[in-house]
């Protein structure tokens, strides 16, 4: 359920959304803009083609301290990812998971000295951040970092960010550095949510707005609201916790395995690692898959997949049109056995099954910056 | 015949005894781009306030409900391959489809162009 719009949270950039004509919803507590005047449709676009600029300040940020030693190697107790192994300025995509395997949220680490800095969802940052305090409770101080974050993604990121802090041409996909900005210290990590090419910046608030409009100064760059955020992760085939991903599935499940490690399956001494490593052996009854419906009607969250004999085989997780791909796209669950690559399914939409097929993912060729 | 309006911001216009029905600029300015439309079959009854047809934009899918009861005549062929005729013309080419009135007196409830105009303004 959503909150009245009077208790809603406002970001340090909540202003600036309505001189730029946004039009707001409530998202996890936080009043927030799914779109400006130019549209969902040309928003995702402009993104691919130039720069868009999304507000992400309602995500959590926090850094790990250990009491003695190494954060990471803390840290790992919680998640499966190979953080310990994680070099200086290097951030990795993991997983909270509980006794079940079950996902309690996914998040972003990054490396500094013996120190990690994390982002979470914003709907999760609080269970996430006394979860964290509790399991690591007189081993680690969790200081909640009440700053802004802003996204600048698509090809020409690079160029825009690096007139305001030459430093983010150094980085790589998956490298953040801290940096200044007009005597403000940011944090620059060179990742998103997108697909494509960008970064992630941390501000003081009170230094959010004035970064915000010297980026959107630029020609390139346009503010980018939640709901061409959403068509975009859908097209570059990312989860969205909540709806993709939680407690119900595993990394396993959730064909999430390449951000967790070897070491870290072989050690098992993650939450949830007897039941991953037991699913990994012998298989699991849900899959997460991408699938493309062969005509023009959108599969929404929670439409009825069936194989094409018309017996159920699993449930749509996210599902809607991508603008780039220039056609329908949806992300789901289905058993194993109906989710290689180009097998025939269909889909359950208004009473009606319509055609359709498992996809490979992502839905849209990637355009990272690698090393 | 002048357009009448629902509170669900269908437009319907009678021409003889066939009316065409669509959707407000105010309801397709409100949805943002239009992805996909389904028009009903030619031959469907419907009662004033069923499902008729459903407009999907990028975020959400909506339905469109029959404004008066009748008989569906005839669909929009032309939303399928180009649904964002709706976008761009929602007055006019941007109909959904065209239907046989059962009561022409069904229209005396639905709102003038300046009871609706009223009505879109108090919505904010």
């Amino acid at each position: 359920m959503n909150a009245p719009s009077d208790i809603l949270k406002k970001t340090a950039l909540h202003a600036l959304h309505a001189e730029l004509g946004a039009k707001m919803v409530p998202f996890a507590g936080y009043d927030m803009p799914v779109q400006y005047p130019l549209g969902v449709m040309k928003e995702h676009v402009h993104t691919r083609t130039k720069a868009g600029l999304f507000d992400v300040s309602h995500m959590g940020q926090a850094r790990l301290t250990a009491a003695e030693g190494d954060a990471a190697v803390l840290f790992e107790t919680l998640v499966p990812g190979g953080i310990s192994s994680l070099a200086e300025g290097r951030i990795r995509y993991t997983q909270f998971t509980n006794d079940q395997g079950g996902i309690l949220d996914d998040l972003m680490a990054t490396r500094f000295g013996d120190t990690l800095w994390l982002v979470v969802n914003a709907a999760c940052k609080d269970a996430d951040f006394a979860h964290i305090s509790a399991k690591l409770s007189g081993r680690a101080t969790l200081e909640i970092e009440d700053r802004a974050l802003l996204a600048l993604q698509g090809p020409s990121a690079e160029a825009v960010l690096a007139a305001l802090m030459p430093a983010c041409r150094d980085l790589v996909f998956m490298q953040a550095v801290w940096t200044e900005w007009e005597a403000s210290a940011v944090l620059i990590s060179r990742c998103g949510y997108t697909g494509e090419d960008g970064y992630e910046i941390s501000i003081a608030n009170d230094r959010a707005e004035a970064l915000a409009k010297a980026l959107l100064a630029h020609d390139d760059v346009e503010p980018i609201g939640l709901g061409a955020r959403d068509s975009l992760r859908l097209e570059a085939g990312l989860c969205l916790y909540g709806h993709d991903i939680d407690t119900d599935t595993t990394p396993v499940e959730a064909d999430l395995m390449w951000s967790v490690p070897k070491r870290r399956r072989a050690a098992a001494d993650f939450p949830g690692a007897s039941i991953v490593n037991a699913q990994l052996a012998d298989g699991m009854e849900k899959q997460r898959v991408g699938i493309v419906p062969e005509g023009r009607a959108p599969a929404r969250e929670g439409t009825q997949i069936q194989d094409s004999h018309g017996t159920p085989i699993g449930t749509v997780t996210s599902g809607g049109f991508g603008p780039t791909l220039g056609g329908p796209l949806a992300m789901g669950y289905v058993t194993p056995i109906h989710a290689a690559v180009g097998s025939q399914i269909q889909l359950i939409v208004r009473g009606k099954a319509m055609p359709a097929r498992i996809a490979a993912m992502p839905f849209v060729p990637q355009n990272y910056k690698k090393g | 015949m002048s357009k009448k309006f629902t509170k669900d911001h269908e437009w319907i216009s009678l021409d003889g005894d066939v009316a065409t029905v669509g959707i407000t600029d105010y309801a397709q300015s409100q949805l943002g781009d239009v992805v996909f439309v389904e028009v009903p079959e030619v031959g469907k009854q419907v009662s004033q306030g069923d499902d008729a047809a459903v407009v999907e934009s990028v975020k959400a899918a909506s339905e469109v409900y029959a404004p008066v009861s009748g008989e569906v005549v005839e669909g929009n062929g032309e939303l399928e391959g180009n649904p964002a005729l709706v976008n761009e013309d929602a007055d006019n080419s941007g109909w959904f489809f065209k239907m046989k009135l059962a009561d022409t007196g069904e229209l005396d409830g639905l709102m003038d162009e300046a009871a609706y105009a009223e009505y879109v303004k108090e919505l904010g």
